[in-house]
């Protein structure tokens, strides 16, 4: 008995066995923090365009360890080398930590969907990142300078727990100083010598004044940071369509195969990360969900 | 539900020990057959032989955390429901292979998995199964990205239904709208009839093939009285429902019962043993396992079915999402009969059972689902008395 096929539906033919790794090599290695590291990867066999969008992520592969869901955090204008910015917390995390240029890497994806950078044009555009959040948010500040005339107003809020934990502190700067996009830095602690903000990433939304009908915001870091970053932006007149939110859980496939992503009524590989808050709101009130 | 694909032509009838034959033409034609067969104590689903392999003349007794094999009167193949196991044991397999690396000269090289797949005849086929087993195309060949071992196993699978006479004591397909007729999805389907000394099959076929098959076992029109017979047999059948589900509005009720008590309820009982996602014959998940060799030179990616009910299934870094019982049990639930729905345009139970039956201690996902809609009722009852 052959199974009925829906023709709406016709699977992607494109993607043979999206199971099995490609195999990539690391060009370039470069520590960030104490415990956070970037590999820039190309494709050992150099072939393949390896496009991708803003918010989409891939899985890589370590000989032998295992895999990781992991951002892409480079241009999406430029994707050859791949980048990738990894921070250390387990097992794969860390055996990838180890790795040396030259060193050979899986890769598959890229999967999920993407941050509204199309959708923001004309809008001014608001993005924060707690800690590591700051990787998948990367594509869209590099997009978002790069035709920096079709946007309004550009703020980055950015909040980490200390100090040595900020990511890609020489962009920073040379964002910071840029007089088209507004940066804002906070830390939760500090020692004396640090002079900037002090205090949890809403902190810094407090003086913000919204546009609220033609601001789109893109918010990436723990669920709770999330959850009251955007009370904040609703308190300010945001509606939900407008928010957009990167989710996390465990994944074993990224294709939607695995069960293990599940959502609520989604999986966060295909039908995100990135969400619109309306979508979520009522999952991310309930806990275990 | 199912919509039938093929019109049924015309049914026919052969006797009991024809049913060899139609074993012995599918063999010819390089099936392997796997069907119902005795083991543990249980009948479950394996390879088979011959017609000797089948559970002649055993039925089931069947009750919530309750299995027992008991002897029938006469001399049935398939005189009982279904056992422990499904059919995705043989469409997607419980263990799988992807891939396997290795290092050369400190080089990474991969290579999928490339084996042949399996021609199976699949035999005895519940109509609860064929609902089952279309659940599972729409979940592994009808979206973006599509499984290629099941999808090489399903295209080459040969199904023979059986309509169900005999029900279980946890059955619920009627109220689920999958049987117990089977009425498409399959190549041939089979009624089991024994009337006193009389003991034979009306047969029909769904798919060209099950009608060549056919024409090689009988070309003996089934009369109106046999034909009669069979279809008694069957509307007793859904009358014997051991359970009920009411699926009505059943999406809303469970999406609204996020937070409710019966989920403490359930999570007291429930052992997460992982036990009912297993027999199920729907549930899809799994996980993968990267291994090496002791020469660290060799690396290989396994698939196993998982489950919803471990701590692991959930971990993030930090600990597990749905770290209580009761999460788990919700999200299990919730799954199979409302998130599916969004997911795959489908209800994620069949209603045949198995979990029921299967479940250390019992929990039955029918009463599970009578009383968070008890509660529903008297939320609402509250709620008005507040309005006024
Ligand atoms: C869409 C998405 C994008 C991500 N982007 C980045 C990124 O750009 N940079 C980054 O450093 N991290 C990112 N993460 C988190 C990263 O996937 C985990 O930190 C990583 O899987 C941990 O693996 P481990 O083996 O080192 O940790 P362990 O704690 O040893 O993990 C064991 C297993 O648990 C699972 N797991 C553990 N933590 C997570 C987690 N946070 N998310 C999903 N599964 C997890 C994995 O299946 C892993 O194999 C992302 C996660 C998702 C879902
Ligand atoms: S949930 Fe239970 S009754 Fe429903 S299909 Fe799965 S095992 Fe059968
Ligand atoms: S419901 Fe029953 S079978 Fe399922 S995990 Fe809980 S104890 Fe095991
Ligand atoms: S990661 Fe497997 S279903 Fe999403």
């Amino acid at each position: 008995m052959e199974p009925v096929f829906d023709s709406k539906a016709a699977p992607k033919e494109a993607v043979v066995r999206p199971m099995v790794p490609e195999i990539f090599r690391v060009e370039k290695y470069r520590k960030e923090t104490h415990d956070t590291y970037t590999l820039e990867l190309k494709s050992a066999s150099g072939t393949g365009e390896h496009r991708f969008k803003a918010g989409q992520f891939n899985m890589l592969y370590k000989f032998g360890v295992g895999e990781a869901a992991i951002s892409i955090s480079g241009d999406p204008s430029l994707p050859n080398p791949l980048i990738h910015t990894i921070r250390t917390v387990g097992s794969v995390t860390k055996a990838m930590s180890k790795l040396k240029v030259g060193d050979t890497i899986g890769v598959r994806g890229p999967f999920g969907s993407c941050w509204p950078v199309q959708e923001a044009v004309g809008n001014d555009v608001v993005i924060i990142a707690g800690g590591i959040g700051l990787a998948p948010l990367r594509p869209v500040i590099y997009q978002v300078l790069a035709e920096r005339r079709k946007y309004g107003k550009v703020f980055l809020f950015y909040g980490t727990r200390t100090p040595d934990d900020l990511l890609y502190r020489g962009e920073l700067e040379k964002w910071r100083a840029r007089f088209d996009m507004e940066v804002l830095v906070t830390v939760d602690r500090a020692s004396s010598d640090w002079h900037g903000n002090v205090g949890v990433v809403t902190t810094l939304l407090k003086k913000l004044v919204l546009d609220s009908d033609n601001t789109v915001a893109m918010i990436c870091g723990p669920e709770i940071m999330m959850r009251f970053v955007a009370m904040d932006l609703i308190k300010k007149e945001m509606t939900l369509d407008r928010i957009y939110v990167s989710m996390e859980r465990n994944m074993k496939c990224g294709i939607g195969l695995c069960g293990h992503c599940q959502y609520g009524p989604t999986f966060i590989c295909k039908d995100g990360p990135v969400y619109t808050y309306d979508q979520v709101i009522e999952l991310l009130a309930r806990r275990e969900i | 539900m199912l919509e039938p694909v093929v019109e049924i032509e015309q049914q026919v009838t052969f006797k009991q020990e024809q049913l060899q034959t139609l074993f012995t033409v599918l063999q010819k034609r390089d099936y392997q057959l796997v069907g119902p067969t005795i083991r543990d104590g249980a009948i479950a689903y394996d390879e088979l032989n011959s017609t000797a392999d089948l559970p002649v003349g055993w039925t089931d007794e069947q009750d919530a955390g309750r299995y027992r094999l008991a002897s029938r009167k006469d001399a049935a193949y398939f005189g009982y429901v279904v056992g422990p196991h499904s059919w995705k044991k043989f469409l997607y397999p419980p263990v799988l292979s992807l891939w396997k690396a290795n290092l050369q000269k400190g080089e990474v090289v991969v290579a999928p998995e490339a084996a042949e797949a399996p021609k199976y005849a699949l035999i005895g086929v519940r109509s609860c199964e064929l609902h089952a087993i279309a659940i599972q195309d729409k979940i592994f060949l009808q979206g973006e990205y599509t499984d290629p071992v099941y999808k090489a196993r399903r295209e080459k699978a040969f199904i023979v239904a059986v309509n169900c006479v005999t029900t279980g004591g946890t059955c619920f397909c009627v109220s689920m709208k999958t049987g117990p007729k089977a009425t498409c999805g399959f190549d041939l389907a089979l009624t089991e009839v024994i009337d006193g000394q009389r003991h034979y099959f009306v047969a029909e076929s769904g798919s060209v093939l099950g009608a060549e098959v056919l024409a090689e076992i009988t070309k003996q029109q089934a009369t109106a009285e046999e034909q009669q017979d069979a279809k008694d047999l069957m509307e007793k059948a859904a009358k014997k429902m051991g359970r009920q589900l009411d699926t009505t509005g059943i999406y809303e009720l469970l999406y609204r019962n996020v937070e409710c008590a019966r989920w403490e309820n359930v999570a007291g009982r429930c052992l997460t043993c992982t036990n009912c996602t297993m027999v199920c014959p729907t549930c899809f998940c799994m996980t993968v396992v990267d291994t090496t060799d002791l020469t660290g030179q060799n690396a290989e990616r396994t698939r196993h079915w998982d489950s919803c009910f471990t701590l692991d299934f959930s971990y993030i870094h930090g600990g597990s999402i749905r770290n209580s019982p009761k999460s788990r049990y919700r999200q299990w639930m919730t799954h199979k009969l409302a998130a599916w729905q969004d997911q795959f345009g489908t209800s994620g139970c069949v209603g045949c059972g198995r979990c029921i039956t299967w479940c250390p201690v019992g929990i039955d996902i029918t009463e599970e689902a009578r009383a968070i809609r008890a509660g529903d009722k008297s939320d609402k009852a509250t709620m008005a008395i507040k309005e006024h």
